[in-house]
């Protein structure tokens, strides 16, 4: 080791470049690779079942209209967390889930449990005009989710993709895909997904 | 975890501080052959190097480091399937089911491991557990006139139940105003705890292919009479011969069926307005008022004092 010196790596930049990356994927070698073969984050919990297909448009458009940006979907395991929004996330409840909506931040409340917790006509008061129900959100309106309709298109496709990654939909599932979303609202599907959130679990007193 | 990626986790993790210290070490050691404080053998247009090592109190932070990682390995579960001498933990993750998440709390109390999330939760249920219980066995009438009691309760109810009965638990359209004397499912003590514990789901039927535009706005005409608006009497009369179907649930006089939630038509309080426009997309498209059941979310002690919060709302 004595005539290995460190300018040696510093003036050979392939070799730092490759250093580097040994050290980086280090952490992740541990803490990630480990957890892709983990029964925790493979099995599902008890009771989960795939987003219907009006439910899995409705995930398309809570992605895209951002909701994530302002509502996280995973309640800590601290009891201020749980005593509002009931028993903390577990692995099993996302297996499905690609990509995870688990979001990052709280402008709003999170979602995780949200499914059945209000009625859907408030959810479709609520999305039309926040400040309807709660006079002091800051929540935007999204009346036009209203008044878009559903083609259905790609919904068995969508369907198709997510049994490529393991889950399970059936032939029928996917046959019926477009049947079963064509000239609903997004605002239908929107309303059917958060109403499908976290209910596997069921909310039980703590 | 199966022994192989434990012994992944462990190999790598241990590995690699062992690397990081002979890093440091070889890092350390002056192979230049020049002294410390005298110029290295280069130069950069005018810029010179000294041979300086490392600040002394830089090299203590980075060993300080390396010992906490093996004390921190040594006591949280950090090295694969070893639990850590401590027997700490933040959660119980690898559960399937509500019912596996209790069993698996029981089980690491007995155990004497230390779950970081069951702990807090039973310091709180020791602490707040007989106060509520306290509160539970007391009749709902006395509640609502204890102070104490109705601010917990008060509390309860913006945490759960103002987003769709607002702060001041005036309702809003098709949420009821709960600060009035007017109930759908009954105001009495025992009413209101039934609604919260169990919910309610208030359905008026669409009418809207039974009858056409003419027959609805008659009928939304008649309803309008029945709290002594000012209609036209003709078009009321011409309501009133279809009312019939509506009294099933409304009552022949309209004024409502607790047992079904069918509101009382007759007191002028609207529970989705009442402008004549309003009445007539009810008859039309029918209600759907859904009270989520709470018995599951916040159990019956806490349903107990909301609802003296609430019954207390208008019984002064």
């Amino acid at each position: 080791m004595k005539n290995i010196k460190h300018d040696w790596v510093e003036k050979r930049v392939g070799w730092l470049a490759i250093f580097a990356t040994l050290a980086i994927s280090i952490g992740g070698l541990v803490e990630i690779t480990p957890l892709l073969f983990q029964k925790q984050t493979n099995v599902p919990v008890e009771g989960l079942t795939p987003y219907t297909a009006l439910e899995l448009e409705g995930r398309d458009i809570y992605i895209r209209e951002g909701c994530n940006n302002c509502h996280s979907q995973m309640i800590r395991p601290f009891r201020a967390e749980t005593e509002r929004y009931g028993h903390y996330s577990l692995a099993g409840e996302h297996v499905w889930e690609r990509p995870f909506l688990w979001g990052s931040k709280r402008t709003g409340p999170d979602l995780a449990r949200v499914g059945g917790r209000y009625s859907d006509e408030w959810h479709y008061v609520h999305l039309m005009d926040p400040r309807v129900v709660v006079p002091e959100s800051n929540m935007p309106a999204f009346p036009w989710l209203a008044e878009n309709t559903l083609d259905g298109e790609y919904t068995a496709k969508k369907m198709e993709v997510f049994r490529q990654f393991g889950v399970p939909y059936t032939d029928e599932d996917i046959a019926g895909a477009q049947a079963a979303v064509v000239g609903k609202t997004e605002m239908e599907a929107l309303i059917a997904y958060l109403q499908s959130l976290g209910t596997a679990l069921q909310q039980q007193a703590n | 975890m199966s022994s192989f990626w434990s012994a992944w986790i462990i190999v790598l993790t241990l590995a690699f501080l062992v690397f990081i210290i002979w890093l440091l070490r070889w890092n350390m050691t002056n192979f230049t052959g020049i002294k410390e404080g005298e110029l290295m053998d280069h130069e950069y247009d005018g810029i010179v190097e000294i041979n300086n090592p490392l600040p002394r109190w830089w090299m203590i932070l980075f060993w300080v480091t390396i010992v906490w990682g093996f004390i921190y390995l040594a006591l949280f579960p950090g090295l694969g399937n070893f639990k850590g001498l401590l027997g700490w933990s933040s959660s119980n993750q690898e559960v399937l089911s509500i019912a596996e998440s209790k069993a698996a709390t029981e089980a690491n109390r007995e155990a004497g491991l230390i779950v970081q999330y069951d702990r807090e939760v039973k310091a709180a249920d020791d602490e707040f557990g007989p106060l509520f219980a306290a509160l539970s066995q007391r009749p709902i009438e006395e509640l609502a006139k204890d102070p104490e009691a109705t601010e917990i309760g008060q509390r309860l109810f913006l945490q759960n139940c103002a987003q769709c009965h607002g702060s001041n638990a005036m309702g809003g359209k098709g949420f009821p105003n709960l600060t009035d004397s007017d109930w759908l499912y009954g105001g009495s003590p025992e009413h209101i705890k039934k609604t919260l514990l169990d919910g309610r789901n208030g359905v008026m039927t669409p009418f809207g292919n039974q009858f056409n535009d003419q027959q609805i706005s008659e009928l939304a005409t008649y309803v309008l009479s029945l709290s002594g608006r000012k209609v036209d009497p003709e078009l009321a009369a011409a309501g009133q011969k279809n009312f019939a179907v509506c009294s099933a649930c409304h009552g022949a006089d309209g004024k409502g069926n607790q047992q079904l939630g069918a509101p009382n038509l007759t007191d002028n309080i609207w529970l989705y307005g009442g402008s004549q426009e309003t009445i007539e997309e009810t008859i039309r498209n029918g209600r759907n008022g859904v009270m989520p059941a709470w018995k599951d979310i916040l159990g019956e002690d806490k349903i107990h004092v909301i609802s003296a919060y609430v019954y207390g709302l208008s019984n002064d």
